[in-house]
């Protein structure tokens, strides 16, 4: 019997793509929310295989706040042409000259959570049934509770407290008009999941996780990287250090950790061996305990 | 399967999913967060948050209970109010917690959590032994059929580490056990708070001669957990490239519920009872021999016949039952008591059917084990037995055969809430 087990990741990857093929199945105008960081990257990964030979038939989508780093939108653009697949892009910066969002100031400003108008916007205007997003249960407490298919309202927001029953392998993804539902396929994985899968399966990341020589600051035990948009305070000092993305994201609350990785099995021993999860150092996440809850009651990824 | 790259050992890794079960302030919340802790699953910037947030409540020391008790309301009411997923792993397994709170009115989280658990973890207070809330949970994990059940008799270190009332609460829960169907109970005295035999073995029970609960979770045997007997196939998605490469290509795609298959099976196809033989397995980095449960495949046939999502493929001299008569113990979930003669939809692996529910045989009085069969209104939280009539016939074995082509849920036409969740009873099992 010995042949007929799974590992773990194996055992993962085949929920995940069951998780895929149930979307395809049950919602009319689902899409992927892509934003270039390794997540959504195993994301569309799995999705490949769950459709394997056709295309993925699911479009992405990005919400681009306007603060990249170069290297996302390039892999973004890159994997859109290899694959055949459909791309969408919400901006922020419409969003916020369209008068919908007042853009934060002060040295702390983010566009983080204006992106949440951004993606409701970006659903209602597509008429998009499911929002397939690569948050993991692992990654915060609020996720924890979070079902594969999570129900949203009209209004786009997440009642904690009245989520439908998520048993066996049967998904509920029925809806009213209006209503649409995230989907959570990569829901069981942890961080380390996710880098060990990645070396299993040879996936392609941006070299942005690998190390390389950046011009950083720190603050508030951060390292974050130099950008136009970014004004830095008196003390801060910025230095060229070799730095590699643990997460990627809008480059204002993206943390780097000092790192001469070069290569995946190094990546994963550091994972390995880390003390702080990847969202301690997600510069947004620090604001308050709760934070994320809050955030994703409104409609959140 | 094996996988070829050098990977420090964890591609022999294995996933245990668990659950736990007990009732307010048995334990649950801080075993898991010993645990967590104990095997340093649990990184600095958590710590930290948790010792923030438990100096904002006046604690002085490290609650670890902190640790899994994630969202506001529950923060406010220091319960845990809805099931919690938590993850950890040692050099040997992957574990996935589903964590379950214990209020009677949640009854429907216990059943989640444990709907997809390889093992559950039943807590018992050393001071109060068997109480009323431990039978619902017992019971529950009887009739989720989870394989492995292992009773923490906890809090240990508030009954001088006593083996004889560890010995008292084993004896109360032998004496119900046979009323269950669990083919596999454990018992480990522990102390959740202070670590004695969570990961690390008890210097203050001496006298207990078995492991500890972690040295339990990484080795107990598993591989034989998934059915490999019966091969069942739900199709799921038809996967058409309609590409020049792929010109006729049509795999149906699905998650083996059951079995084996392998290339050149005969294979029949449930509704139309047409028969082929397997021509391909197919994933993205290969062409397999064989598939097996849980496997995700897309497989192709021989003959052009015509199969799509909610068909079952199986194989001829191994036959689900056929039928549009189903008998199950249901468990409700919503606010609005089963409706006798109500149609509901019915969700039953990748197929859809409307339903009716013609009878309840009778209540399950969950903490008695007795079946009423006086009042038989089947409220939020209750389990009872019902027949059901489905407007096309289902595929099916007994859940206890089977847990994924036994189990069905419920789903409300008007509020689209899921509202039950059944495991299928036939004649022979
Ligand atoms: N003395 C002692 N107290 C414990 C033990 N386990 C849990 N507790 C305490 O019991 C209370 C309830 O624990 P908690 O984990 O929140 O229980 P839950 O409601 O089952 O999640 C808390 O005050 C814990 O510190 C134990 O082994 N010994
Ligand atoms: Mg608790």
């Amino acid at each position: 019997m010995n042949n007929y087990h799974l590992n773990h990741l194996r055992e993962l990857e085949a929920e995940s793509i069951f998780v895929f093929r149930e979307v395809a199945a049950q919602f009319d105008n689902p899409v992927i929310l892509f934003s270039g960081g390794k997540d959504s990257i195993v994301m569309f990964h799995l999705a490949r295989k769950a459709f394997y030979p056709a295309k993925v038939p699911i479009p992405l989508l990005h919400i681009d706040t306007g603060h990249n780093f170069e290297e996302t939108i390039k892999f973004r653009d890159n994997l859109v042409e290899k694959y055949g697949v459909k791309l969408y892009v919400g901006s922020v910066q419409k969003t916020i000259d369209e008068g919908k969002v007042r853009e934060e100031t002060g040295y702390n400003a983010s566009r983080n959570v204006l992106q949440t108008t951004t993606l409701l916007d970006a659903i209602e205007e597509h008429k998009f049934d499911a929002a397939m997003g690569g948050g993991r249960r692992d990654e915060e407490k609020a996720r924890a509770k979070e079902r594969f298919f999570s129900h949203r309202d009209e209004f786009g927001q997440w009642d904690p407290k009245n989520q439908r029953p998520e048993l066996w392998n049967l998904f509920n993804g029925k809806k009213r008009m209006g209503e649409h539902f995230r989907v959570f396929p990569l829901s069981n994985w942890t961080e380390l999941d996710v880098w060990q899968y990645i070396y299993m399966e040879d996936i392609e990341i941006p070299n942005l996780y690998f190390t390389h020589k950046r011009e950083v600051f720190e603050r508030d035990g951060v390292l974050l990287a130099t950008a136009p948009f970014m004004t830095l305070k008196p003390n801060e000092k910025p230095e060229i250090l070799d730095v590699r993305c643990r997460t990627i994201g809008d480059i204002t609350n993206t943390g780097l950790t000092r790192s001469k990785a070069d290569n995946l099995k190094d990546i994963i021993d550091e994972i390995a061996a880390e003390r702080t999860t990847e969202r301690g150092q997600r510069f947004d996440d620090k604001r308050s305990e709760t934070a994320m809850e809050d955030r994703k009651k409104e409609g959140y990824f | 399967m094996t996988e070829k790259k050098d990977t420090n050992g964890y591609l022999d890794m294995e996933l245990l999913r668990f659950t736990t079960a007990g009732s307010v302030d048995d334990g649950k919340s801080t075993l898991i967060g010993r645990l967590l802790y104990d095997s340093k699953s649990i990184f600095e910037d958590q710590i930290e948050a948790i010792e923030k947030a438990g100096r904002n409540q006046g604690k002085s020391e490290i609650d670890l209970a902190l640790l899994t008790d994630g969202l506001r309301a529950e923060r406010e009411q220091g319960i845990t109010i809805d099931v919690a997923y938590r993850y950890f792993a040692t050099p040997k397994r992957k574990f996935i917690i589903a964590d379950t709170p214990g209020h009677i009115q949640y009854t429907r989280n216990m059943v989640t959590g444990a709907s997809t658990a390889n093992l559950a973890i039943i807590l018992i207070d050393a001071r109060n032994g068997v109480i009323e809330q431990t039978l619902r949970h017992a019971y529950i994990a009887s009739l989720l059929q989870i394989p492995h059940i292992v009773v923490c008799i906890n809090k240990m270190d508030l009954v001088d580490y006593d083996e004889a009332v560890y010995e008292k609460i084993k004896k109360q829960f032998e004496s119900f056990a046979p009323k269950l169907e669990v083919r596999d109970i454990k018992f480990i005295p522990i102390s959740a708070l202070k670590g004695d035999n969570v990961v690390e073995p008890s210097e203050n029970m001496p006298w207990y001669r078995g492991t500890t609960l972690m040295y339990l979770l990484e080795n107990i045997y598993i591989k034989g957990d998934y059915n490999h007997t019966d091969a069942r196939f739900p199709v799921q998605y038809v996967i058409r490239p309609q590409s020049e490469e792929f010109h006729d290509y049509r795999g149906y795609a699905g998650r083996i519920d059951g079995g084996i298959f392998k290339v050149g099976d005969k294979i029949k196809v449930f509704p139309s009872g047409l028969e082929s033989k397997i021509k391909s397995i197919d994933t993205l980095n290969e062409k397999l021999d064989f598939a097996f449960a849980p496997q995700s495949v897309s497989i192709t046939v021989e003959d052009d016949i015509d199969i799509s999502r909610g068909d079952m493929i199986v194989k001829p001299d191994n036959l689900p039952v056929q039928s549009q008569d189903i008998t199950a113990m249901i468990s409700w979930f919503n606010e609005r008591p089963l409706q006798v003669r109500g149609k509901y939809t019915l969700r039953h692996t990748t197929n859809e059917v409307k339903c009716i529910i013609q009878e309840v045989k009778f209540k399950m009085d969950i903490n008695s084990m007795n079946k009423n069969t006086e009042d038989k209104e089947i409220k939020m939280n209750d389990i009872g037995k019902i027949k059901i009539k489905t407007a096309k016939p289902l595929f099916f074995d007994a859940y206890r055969k089977n847990r994924n082509t036994g189990s069905f849920i419920l789903i409300d036409d008007i509020t689209n809430e899921t509202v039950g969740a059944g495991m299928i009873v036939t004649d022979k099992a």
